[in-house]
């Protein structure tokens, strides 16, 4: 019994200093309009958690991304447009922030290159599908003479 | 002792994968059978001996040896049995041993693959060698797991807690499997460009391992996002991490390869093209441990990372990636030009298919690489995450489900594009219906769900339909139907079950993902419930727990409709490792048809009363069901498709003659 509540005791303490050691996210308010929090959730994945590993502010425990989604959520209830909370993010953080790169010059290869290689591979099958179905030229009278003696059986 | 056997055993495949290599190399270069023999004696010797420092690792796991530093650094007495098993390949230096042992134990099933032609089996034999030379002396110089620890500690560090899962236990077996098994596909590549003739015969060959490795890769990486969506709490399968593409992209290359290779069976054509999508498929998996191991890319996946050794995989990846398509650029274009076919056509549509299969696999490559590169150039940081792939790789994806059901019903050489949508419109029509219903269903904005709904229906039908035409289901009296079906051959089932299982992944994902609600709360036990979709949930109680090697707070969840009905009760965990310190989270899953109710407890903190209160997260994951069962499907076609025995009848056909 003793054993039972001294365990407890310590399981308690551990997880709570756990809970302290890690910086954690203060507790998340969904905002009272559902469109508007769909919109907020939305929007969450696409930040990313700069702290974290390959993680969006919507599926990281860490304080910064609590933060963010608490400054989505003020924003969204403010009426700011997805557009805007983006370019206000990308001020603080960089583009790095957001899991969809910018389209400028240094990432028009990135963005262009998915739709080059599917449309130009499209593009060459359709190609050649046109020059197979193109009719057969019929031979001039010429070609047919010299066809005719080429494969003419040898006579004796 | 053990330890020191097996080191022993680890050098001495080392030493026979290189006589494998040189005695085949030179045998065929010869043709001097002896050689070869002598060879494939030393393949199959070297996957013993790999076996034998394999099972001397797991001994030492098992035994809790802390002299032994690997072991020390990953595993714990109080662990239990499975994980101290799992430890074994939870490491750098383990997993690079087990990914050895797949290596030579499939070298030595290719060695003793009877019926290939002479040079190709010695070719192949000796680039496998090469290939186990390359790995296995990298494990003994760089990463052995034998080395010894003085002093030895008296407890060990423990295996990381995220990994200690049944999932994650048998998720690297599998996905290694995947990813060396494209090992064999790519070294007869090799040995077909050196003998300098891609058949039938080869694709034959060529087949049955890319679709072995290809199942193999698909459990893996299902299990793996199993594995994320269970583990990390956040509801999340698939986040277009890095290590998450490192993985996909040979899948993406062995789906490809399969589809190619049937092209070169059946008509001799694509023969260059299957050949570089068989070099292309093994050259990602290694690019992909490279990837994962060097740490060079940040992602959630990421275990057992270090940098330095990282980079040797790079060299082994340049050489034998770098020499393959170099021998590619100088033999294929001396390969025989197979079977012409029309633009529609059976084989046109399994062009389209690679081409857009190609083009996706291109996007996530560079959507992996770009941030790197970019950096290294201009020092600039981006992040490529979901957006950029759903506005890229999904719809390069759609384009190749569009044509996937035509493929099936057109005819090689020269189908009829008519017929074929004549008889694939109820398909179309009920798919559009489809679509139409689920936006009646839910609102304009998740129209782009409506459309993907539309594509998995499309999928799923498209292929019935070609089940219905060949078994003439609906036409013919039952009887004949019956025979039609019992004669179908295994690959055409394999065939069906792969794609209704694409089909059935495409609607879970876009379903889940376009529709899950999330509603994060913070509770005490005994608060009214909190509403989430259309239910409910409560916190009952939290209370502590003891696991073998950890200590847990466990909430006691009641998960209901809105009115009540329905009431199941559910505990998700927060446990804590004292080994190393660090909390995880067990999710409480309650599995309702194919929908997911999915609770998260969070962290304790004060309630408004300052009674003791904890964040709560609810989720209603609709159809998330599916999401793993299409790809246990499409795995389960894979191996109904091996076990076809068309693939074996063939090569003794052929032997015999």
């Amino acid at each position: 019994m003793i054993r039972r509540l001294l365990l407890t005791l310590t399981a308690w303490c551990a997880l709570a200093g756990a809970a302290m050691a890690q910086d954690v996210a203060a507790p998340d308010q969904p905002l009272a309009d559902p469109q508007a929090e769909a919109r907020a959730q939305r929007l969450f994945g696409d930040i990313r958690c700069v702290v974290c590993q390959h993680e969006s502010i919507a599926d990281s425990p860490a304080g910064i991304a609590g933060d963010l989604r608490r400054l989505v959520r003020e924003r969204v209830e403010a009426g700011a447009t997805d557009r805007e909370i983006e370019r206000e993010l990308v001020e603080r953080y960089g583009d790095f922030i957001l899991f969809r790169p910018p389209f400028n010059a240094l990432t028009a290869l990135l963005w262009g290159a998915p739709f080059v290689l599917g449309l130009g591979g499209l593009a060459v099958f359709l190609a050649w599908s046109r020059r197979r179905r193109e009719p057969v030229q019929p031979l001039t009278p010429e070609e047919e003479q010299a066809l005719a003696e080429r494969i003419r059986p040898p006579s004796d | 002792m053990i330890a020191e056997l097996g080191a022993l055993a680890l050098a001495l495949a080392l030493a026979l994968a290189v006589m494998q290599a040189v005695a085949a190399g030179l045998g065929a270069a010869q043709r001097r059978p002896v050689l070869t023999g002598a060879a494939e004696g030393a393949a199959i010797a070297s996957a013993i001996a790999v076996a034998i420092a394999f099972a001397a690792l797991i001994h030492l796991f098992i035994v809790s040896d802390f002299s032994v530093s690997n072991v020390a650094a990953n595993s714990h007495t109080a662990k239990p049995l499975l994980y101290r098993v799992a430890g074994a390949w939870g490491s750098h230096e383990g997993s690079l041993v087990l990914w050895c042992l797949v290596m030579t134990g499939f070298g030595a099933t290719l060695a003793l693959g009877r019926g290939l032609p002479f040079g190709l089996r010695a070719w192949a034999t000796a680039c496998q060698g090469l290939l186990n030379a390359m790995f296995l002396a990298f494990a003994v110089f760089t990463s052995s797991p034998f080395t010894r620890l003085d002093p030895a500690p008296v407890q060990g560090a423990s295996l990381n807690p995220l990994l200690q899962d049944p999932a994650l236990a048998v998720h690297p077996p599998l996905l290694y499997a995947g990813y060396v098994g494209l090992s064999v596909p790519f070294s007869l590549a090799v040995a077909a460009l050196i003998v300098g003739r891609v058949d039938p015969a080869w694709a034959r060959w060529v087949r049955p391992w890319s679709l072995a490795a290809w199942s193999f890769l698909t459990v893996g990486i299902t299990l793996g996002a199993f594995w994320a969506y269970y583990e990390l709490g956040w509801g999340g399968w698939w986040f277009w991490d890095p290590v998450e593409n490192a993985s996909f992209l040979p899948w993406l290359a062995a789906a490809a390869l399969l589809h190619s290779a049937i092209v070169t069976e059946r008509r001799g054509a694509l023969a260059g093209w299957t050949v570089f999508l068989a070099l292309l498929a093994f050259s990602f998996s290694m690019l992909g441990a490279f990837l994962v191991r060097s740490g060079v890319l940040t992602s959630v996946h990421a275990f057992a990372v270090d940098p330095e050794r990282g980079m040797l995989l790079l060299a082994i990846l340049g050489v034998a990636s770098g020499a393959a398509f170099a021998l590619f650029a100088w033999r294929a274009p001396s390969l025989q030009p197979g079977g012409l076919f029309a633009p529609v056509s059976r084989e046109a549509t399994l062009v389209l298919n690679n081409l857009f299969l190609a083009a996706a696999a291109a996007t996530v490559l560079l959507g992996t690489l770009y941030p790197l590169l970019l950096e290294a150039a201009t020092g600039q940081t981006i992040s490529v995450g979901p957006p950029y792939f759903n506005l890229t790789f999904t719809p390069l994806m759609a384009a190749a489900a569009l044509i996937l059901p035509a493929g099936p019903l057109l005819a090689w050489k020269r189908g009829d594009l008519m017929g074929v949508l004549q008889r694939l419109k109820w398909a179309a029509g009920l798919s559009l219906l489809a679509g139409v219903a689920s936006l009646a269903l839910t609102s304009l904005s998740a129209a782009i769900v409506a459309v993907g709904v539309m594509i998995g229906a499309w999928l799923i039908l498209g292929t019935l339909t070609e089940l219905v035409e060949r078994t003439r289901l609906f036409r013919a009296p039952g009887a004949e139907v019956w025979r039609r079906t019992k004669g179908l051959p295994r690959g055409a089932w394999g065939m069906t079950l792969a794609h209704i299982g694409l089909g059935v992944f495409v609607l879970g994902a876009v379903v889940e993902t376009g529709l899950k609600t999330e509603v994060p709360s913070v509770l005490s036990p005994g608060d009214p419930p909190v509403a989430f979709a259309d239910w409910r949930v409560t916190l009952d109680d939290v209370r502590i727990v003891e696991g073998p090697n950890y200590l847990a707070e466990q909430g006691v969840f009641t998960l209901s409709r809105d009115n009540g009905s329905g009431a199941r009760a559910v505990t998700a965990e927060r446990r804590f490792w004292p080994a190393g310190g660090q909390t995880t989270t067990e999710v409480g899953l309650d599995f309702r048809g194919l929908d997911d109710l999915y609770v998260v407890l969070g962290e304790r903190r004060a309630g408004p009363e300052g009674q003791p209160a904890w964040s709560v997260r609810a989720y209603h994951n609709p159809w998330a069901r599916l999401i793993f069962l299409g790809p246990a499907l499409m795995a389960l076609g894979g191996l109904v498709s091996l076990t076809d025995p068309r693939l074996r009848v063939a090569v003794t056909r052929r032997r015999r003659s």
